[in-house]
């Protein structure tokens, strides 16, 4: 376990109590919360350094470019890039994936070719392959849960996968994954959807061997409105710019206009510059903590969390194997939204719905299910008062 | 945990008043609510433009289960001019209870279905 006593003293939002009990946060696939040294950096970005960046001479703006560039080498070392280069900062995950759906995917996919997602991905890294393969009349295909791909990759141009499920916290063994793909098809690119990875296990780009890699800031301790697009240089080079505009033009001329180079061709107006800057504070908090120690503190919360299912005959649970901090659930005979409710009145966050995700919801005949989300400041007590209201609430409809 | 799921809630919950179906309706509609998986139908017999007979079928939580229960127990008997006045301040009247603006759509379902089902009879 990490040091949860003093991990918690640096999130000013746990000291909230709702509706009377303290806050038991269990909701950090959906965001996580973050700590004063991340909050303070954004504060001090305003208060000492805020300019535009890339193009002025003054103090603030070379500080204030120099920070954002930072940041980019930090998070390039985070996933272990071989460059700067290949780190886009974007908005979120979804706009991550949309960017290659509409630059790489709009070059490349043509009427007839193939594209292969998965059925357990969530909505942003499904939605753009559907529309693009409707568009251009590719074939989309989706592979189960047993992602039994050999026989599908063949004539694949893409795949589209997660790398941990953020409905069932399975980790897919993408290095083996993408190993085979390669070896079958070398020519099919593999997208993977680092969302739920990257906040919770070390990920390192260049030994995984994946063409694009993407995350978002908001589930790792930063701040919304910040994502990361990882692509290797020669694809980038390649591809058509996103969006147009300043900052990713070299020259503007009446007729035509050339593009700038890597990884400003995709970074078109003024970015979110303050929370880039902040989006560095939460690496360095990570890292001062270190991914597999958060690995390890993740496991022994979902190992003791399912333990403790185990003994409530009323609960279903959903998935199974190699899983880390994220569980979805139902108690029988009572809808997600009642149980999500009634957890809340105790101070408990989860979430319940279709967590983005309705064609697995579909495929395992659920209409809705609870989920349970861990990070680096949740304890066995939350888990405790969890099971005991779980209990209330089950006493209470039956 | 009581605000909402009290007695009287509950009740409705596991003994909904009017759920069925109705063989030979004159009037049906049905409305799932993709957001949270809720599904409600209703069925309607209506006579002189007065409700003579109403089911509500379906799954869903308990503010649209309950909605739906107190709310077929509600109509029972009245004019169909009437019952497409009614609206969101009503059913918050019935239910007596205090809702968050999410809830309140699981709480107007039954409404919805309701209103459409006698609007197709027009």
């Amino acid at each position: 376990m990490l040091d949860t006593n003093q991990i918690k003293k640096d999130f000013p939002i746990l000291q909230r109590k709702i509706h009377g009990n303290r806050l038991i946060y269990l909701d950090n696939a959906a965001t996580t919360q973050k700590p004063k040294q991340v909050i303070n950096a954004l504060v001090d970005y305003y208060q000492k350094h805020n300019a535009n960046i890339h193009r002025g001479i003054h103090t603030l703006a070379e500080e204030a470019t120099q920070m954002y560039e930072d940041t980019r080498v930090k998070a390039a070392n985070f996933i272990k890039a071989k460059s700067p280069r290949e780190i886009i900062f974007v908005r979120n995950t979804t706009e991550a994936i949309n960017l290659v759906a509409s630059s790489w995917g709009y070059n490349n996919i043509n009427k007839d070719d193939v594209v292969v997602t998965t059925i357990m991905e969530h909505h942003s890294n499904f939605v753009p392959w559907q529309q693009l393969c409707l568009k251009k009349r590719a074939r989309l295909v989706i592979l189960n849960t047993d992602l039994n791909f050999k026989s599908k990759i063949k004539r694949a141009k893409l795949l589209a996968i997660t790398h941990v499920s953020n409905v069932l916290g399975t980790i897919n063994p993408i290095k083996e994954i993408i190993k085979q793909v390669k070896r079958i098809n070398p020519k099919c690119l593999v997208l993977v959807d680092g969302a739920q990875a990257v906040p919770r296990m070390p990920v390192d780009v260049s030994d995984l061997g994946c063409d694009f890699y993407v995350f978002s800031a908001h589930k790792m301790l930063g701040p919304t409105g910040v994502g990361v697009l990882y692509a290797k240089e020669e694809i980038l080079s390649t591809m058509p710019p996103f969006l147009y505009g300043g900052d990713m033009i070299k020259e503007v001329s009446l007729t035509d206009s050339e593009w700038n180079y890597l990884p400003h061709k995709f970074e078109a107006g003024t970015p979110n510059i303050a929370d880039v800057i902040v989006f560095g504070s939460a690496i360095d908090y990570l890292q001062k903590i270190g991914l597999e120690k958060i690995f390890i503190h993740e496991k022994e919360l979902t190992d003791y969390t399912l333990s403790r299912f185990a003994t409530i005959p009323q609960i279903i649970v959903y998935g199974s194997g190699n899983t880390t901090g994220v569980i979805s659930f139902n108690l029988r005979g009572i809808h997600s939204h009642d149980v999500a409710q009634m957890l809340d009145s105790e101070g408990i966050a989860i979430r319940s719905g279709f967590h983005c995700a309705m064609p697995l919801h579909k495929k395992l005949n659920i209409n809705a299910s609870c989920r349970v989300s861990f990070y680096i400041y949740n304890t066995f007590g939350d888990i405790d008062k969890l099971i005991l209201t779980l209990r209330q609430i089950i006493k209470k409809f039956h | 945990m009581d605000d909402i799921y009290k007695e009287i809630i509950l009740d409705h919950y596991k003994n909904p008043r009017n759920f069925g179906k109705i063989s030979q309706a004159s009037a049906y509609y049905q409305v799932y609510n993709a957001f949270c998986g809720d599904l409600i139908e209703m069925y309607l017999v209506i006579d002189k433009q007065k409700i003579k007979k109403i089911r509500f079928f379906g799954k869903g939580c308990v503010i649209a289960i309950v909605s739906a229960s107190m709310l077929t127990e509600h109509v029972f008997g009245k004019k169909t001019d009437e019952i497409n006045k009614l609206g969101k301040e009503d059913i918050l009247k019935m239910l007596n209870i205090k809702l968050t603006p999410i809830r309140l759509k699981c709480a107007l379902l039954s409404l919805e279905v309701l209103q459409s089902a006698i609007d197709l009879i027009k």
